[in-house]
C-alpha cells in the first residue's frame, strides 16, 4: 500500500498525514423522476448513489468498480460537486464541499479535477490545446506571465509524453490516446491534488490502454497525486489500485485492499487466465460474496440472469419504508451488511427478499447478492 | 509451460471441411481527390469451416470492420476499390449484382454490428425490425412473423418477448438491444453470421451473456461465426482460429491456444503482454506498445510494425515480410518472437 504522504503541491494547511485526503459520509444523489405536461410532478426518485462513505488516503489510488448503472460515476461527479449530493458530506482537505458554494467552491475546484471517459467529447474542438490548458492556468489565478506560461505548458505536454508542437493543434488532429493525455494534462494544469478518473482507458485500444495506465502511475509517483479511479475492467483496477470499492446499485456493497480483495479468487484466476474475459466476469459474480465454490461459478449458469436492475425501478417501493432500512427480513436483520457473511443464509436471503413482491431483477440494495451470487438458481 | 502439439491443423494445409467462406486476396481502398488512395484491407485471406467461429483481432484503424463491410457488400460503391474473391457456395459474392446480395443478406449470411442504439432503427419497434426479415426473405403473413418473432425473441433471452415486440429500442437496455440485434440477426437461421464488435458497447456482465449466447447459437445450428473484435479476451473465449490482423494484413494466425500461449508476433506478443492481469503483479509499468497506429509505414516495402516493435532489424524498414506458414500458423514476420520466449 503506497502510504506516501507527500506534501501536497498547495497551500501550506498543514497537511495531516493520517488524516483522509478525501473523507465521503453517508453520500446520497437521488435525482427525481417527472411526469407531466404542464406541471412537473414528481414520480419518484433515482436513487443513483445512496449512503456511500469512503475515505481516500493521501498519494493513494482507490479504485471503485461496478456495473454501468450502479452509480459509480454519479459518485464521482458527486464528489467534485459536479451534481450536487442530496445528503451526505464530503470532506475534502478538512473542509466539506459539500457546503461550499460560490467563490469558495470555484477556488476549492483546483483542488479535485477530473480526467473524463471520452476525450472527444470533453474537449472543446474549437480551442487549441495551449488554449485548453491555459484556461484552467488563468480562471485560478495561477498565471506566471507569457514566459512563465509558455514554459509550464511545455512542462505540462512533456509530462504527459506529448510533442510540444502538440500545443498548437486541435483536439480532432489527435489519436484516441493522445487525446486521452491532453485530458490528463488538462487535469493537471491547476495542480490539483485529487484526480478523479472516470474510466480512463475504457475508450482506448488495448494497447494504448497500458500507455495511459503507465503515464498515470508515473504522474503519481512525481507529483504524489491521489486518485480515484472509476472502471467497471476489474483487472485495470486492480492493476492501478491500492483500495478498491465494489459498488452495486447506488451502495458500496464491499472495501477492500486490493490484494485482499482479488486474493481470494488467485487459484482460480491463474487457472482461467487465458479467458481474461470470462475470469473478469467470474469476479464479478463474486465480487460481493467473498466464499463461493467454482463449481457454482460457471458463466453458464448466468445467461438470462437479465441485466443491473436499475435504481430508479427498486426505488419506489423500497424507500416507502425508511431510508437507509430495506424491508427485506434478511436484510432488515443485517442493515449494515456489506457483502456477503462467510456463512450465512444467501440462498435463502434470496428467497425472503422475493417474497416482498418485487421481480427477481429489482431487488433492493443490501440483497445484491443474490442478484450476483452465483448460487442462486436460475429461473 | 506445455506447447502441445495439437493435430487437428486444419487452417494451413489442406482444409478438411469444405470451408463455408472463402476470402482470398481481398483488398480494399479507398480513394479520394487529389489524395494517395488509402488501403484500409491489404490482401486479407482466410477461410471458415461450418459450424466454425474465426476471430478477426486487432487494433482500431487495422481494417478489420472494413473486411466484415467487405464481405457483406455493405461498403459504398464511390470512392472505394475492392479486389480479391469472397467465395461463398461457389460463387464469388463480390461479382454477385445488389439485387442478388440483397437476397443473400439476412438470409444465407447476416451482421450484429457494435451499437445496437444506432443500428436499430429507433423510430420504429423492435418486433417491426425482427418481422421485416422474416417477411422479406421467408414470405411469412405477418401473424407468423410475429409468432417467429416472439420465439426469436425469446430464445435470445428476452424476457417477456410478446410485449417486448411493441417496444421502442430506447425502451430496451443495451443488452436487450443487442440480444434484438443478435435476434434479427438469426431469423432466416443464417450459415454465415459476421459479429461486429458484438459486446464492446457492454458491460462485462452482459458481455458474458451474450457471448455465451453466440456460442450456443453456434453449437445449435451450426452456423460459421466469424467474430471481430479488438477485445482478446473475448477471442480467448469464443474463437478457435484467430487472426491477428495489423495496418490491414494478417500478421499471425493459429489456433487459439496456441496464438495465447506462445505468440510469435511482436505484435501479438505486445498486446497480450500490454494487459493488466489478474495475476500480473501489481502497480508496476505495464509493458506497453509504444507509439500508435498512425505510426505506420506502408507494407510496400517494409513491415508496417516496425516502427513500433521492438524487434526491429534493419530488413524490417527494407523487406515486405511475406507470410508464412508452418505447422498450422501463419506468421509475417522476419523476427518473430522465440517460440520458447513465454
Amino acid at each position: 500500500m503506497a502510504e506516501t504522504s507527500n506534501a501536497s503541491a498547495s497551500e501550506a494547511q498543514a497537511p495531516d498525514a493520517a488524516a483522509p485526503l478525501l473523507d465521503v459520509r453517508d453520500l446520497a444523489v437521488h435525482f427525481p423522476i417527472k411526469r407531466g405536461v404542464l406541471l412537473d410532478r414528481t414520480v419518484g426518485h433515482v436513487y443513483a448513489v445512496d449512503g456511500v462513505s469512503l475515505q481516500v488516503r493521501r498519494g493513494e489510488t482507490y479504485g471503485l468498480v461496478g456495473e454501468s448503472g450502479c452509480g459509480k460515476s454519479t459518485l464521482g461527479r458527486a464528489i467534485l460537486r459536479l451534481v450536487d449530493p442530496t445528503a451526505g458530506t464530503v470532506e475534502f482537505d478538512g473542509v466539506d464541499v459539500a457546503q461550499l458554494a460560490g467563490e469558495r467552491l470555484r477556488t476549492m475546484r483546483r483542488r479535485f479535477q477530473m480526467v473524463f471517459q471520452d476525450p472527444m467529447s470533453s474537449l472543446d474542438p474549437r480551442q487549441s490545446v495551449e488554449s485548453l490548458l491555459r484556461e484552467g492556468i488563468q480562471a485560478h489565478g495561477l498565471s506566471r506571465g507569457a514566459e512563465g506560461d509558455g514554459a509550464r505548458l511545455r512542462e505540462l505536454v512533456d509530462s504527459v509524453g506529448l510533442p510540444v508542437a502538440a500545443l498548437r493543434r486541435y483536439p480532432h488532429e489527435f489519436s484516441g490516446g493522445q487525446r486521452q493525455r491532453i485530458g490528463i494534462a488538462r487535469a493537471l494544469s491547476v495542480e490539483p491534488d485529487l484526480i478523479v478518473a472516470d474510466e480512463p482507458v475504457s475508450a482506448l485500444d488495448v494497447s494504448v490502454q497500458a500507455q495511459v495506465l503507465n503515464l498515470l502511475g508515473r504522474l503519481q509517483a512525481e507529483l504524489g497525486l491521489t486518485y480515484l479511479v472509476i472502471a467497471h475492467d476489474l483487472a485495470v483496477v486492480r492493476h492501478v489500485s491500492d483500495r478498491v470499492g465494489v459498488m452495486y446499485l447506488g451502495g458500496l456493497v464491499e472495501e477492500a485492499p486490493s490484494q485482499a480483495l482479488y486474493a481470494t479468487r488467485s487459484t482460480r484466476t491463474r487457472r482461467r487466465c487465458c479467458r481474461p474475459s470470462r475470469c473478469r466476469t467470474l469476479i464479478w459474480r463474486t465480487a460481493g460474496s467473498g466464499s463461493c465454490s467454482p463449481a457454482t461459478c460457471r458463466p453458464r449458469r448466468h445467461r438470462r440472469r437479465g441485466a443491473v436492475s436499475t435504481p430508479a425501478a427498486r426505488g419506489g417501493s423500497r424507500r416507502a419504508a425508511t431510508p437507509n432500512v430495506p424491508s427485506c427480513g434478511w436484510c432488515r436483520a443485517h442493515p449494515t451488511a456489506t457483502g456477503w457473511p462467510a456463512t450465512g443464509p444467501r440462498r435463502s436471503a434470496a428467497a425472503r427478499c422475493s417474497h416482498t413482491g418485487w421481480s427477481r431483477r429489482w431487488r433492493p440494495m443490501t440483497c445484491s447478492g443474490p442478484a450476483l451470487c452465483p448460487s442462486t438458481p436460475v429461473r | 509451460m506445455t506447447t502441445a502439439q495439437r493435430t487437428d491443423d486444419t487452417r494451413g494445409g489442406g482444409p478438411t471441411a469444405e470451408p463455408l467462406l472463402s476470402v482470398r486476396d481481398l483488398r480494399v481502398a479507398f480513394q479520394r481527390k487529389g489524395e494517395p488512395e488509402t488501403v484500409a484491407v491489404d490482401g486479407v485471406s482466410f477461410d471458415v469451416a461450418p459450424g466454425q467461429v474465426v476471430g478477426l483481432v486487432g487494433e482500431s484503424g487495422c481494417g478489420k470492420s472494413v473486411t466484415s463491410m467487405a464481405i457483406m457488400r455493405l461498403l459504398p460503391e464511390r470512392g472505394v476499390r475492392v479486389s480479391g474473391s469472397v467465395m461463398m457456395d461457389g460463387t464469388d459474392l463480390l461479382t454477385l449484382s445488389d439485387t442478388q446480395m440483397r437476397e443473400r443478406r439476412g438470409r444465407d449470411m447476416s451482421m450484429v454490428f457494435q451499437d445496437p442504439l444506432t443500428s436499430l432503427n429507433p423510430v420504429i419497434p423492435v418486433g417491426l425490425q425482427v418481422t421485416e426479415v422474416l417477411r422479406r426473405h421467408r414470405g411469412m403473413n405477418s401473424d407468423a412473423a410475429r409468432k417467429a418473432a416472439v420465439e426469436l425473441l425469446d430464445r435470445v433471452g428476452i424476457p417477456d418477448p410478446r410485449r417486448r415486440l411493441d417496444s421502442y429500442p430506447h425502451q430496451m437496455s443495451g443488452g436487450m438491444r443487442q440480444r434484438a440485434l443478435i435476434a434479427i440477426a438469426l431469423a432466416c437461421s443464417p450459415r454465415l453470421l459476421i459479429a461486429d464488435e458484438p459486446t464492446t458497447a457492454l458491460d462485462v456482465t452482459i458481455q458474458a451473456q451474450i457471448l455465451e449466447l453466440l456460442r450456443e447459437l453456434v453449437r445449435e445450428t451450426g452456423a460459421a461465426l466469424v467474430m471481430i473484435t479488438h477485445d482478446l479476451g473475448v477471442v480467448a473465449g469464443l474463437c478457435e482460429t484467430v487472426n491477428v490482423l495489423y495496418a490491414g494484413r494478417i500478421v499471425e494466425r493459429a489456433q487459439r491456444h496456441r496464438l495465447f500461449g506462445t505468440p510469435r508476433h511482436p505484435y501479438t506478443h505486445g498486446l497480450l503482454r500490454s494487459i493488466p492481469r489478474m495475476d500480473s503483479p501489481q502497480g508496476e509499468e505495464l509493458p506497453a506498445i509504444r507509439g500508435s497506429v498512425v505510426d505506420n509505414v506502408p507494407w510496400d516495402h517494409a513491415c508496417a510494425f516496425a516502427p513500433r516493435c521492438p524487434r526491429s532489424l534493419d530488413v524490417c524498414v527494407e523487406v515486405t515480410p511475406a507470410g508464412e506458414t508452418s505447422g498450422g500458423r501463419l506468421l509475417r514476420c522476419h523476427n518473430p518472437v522465440p517460440a520458447s520466449a513465454e
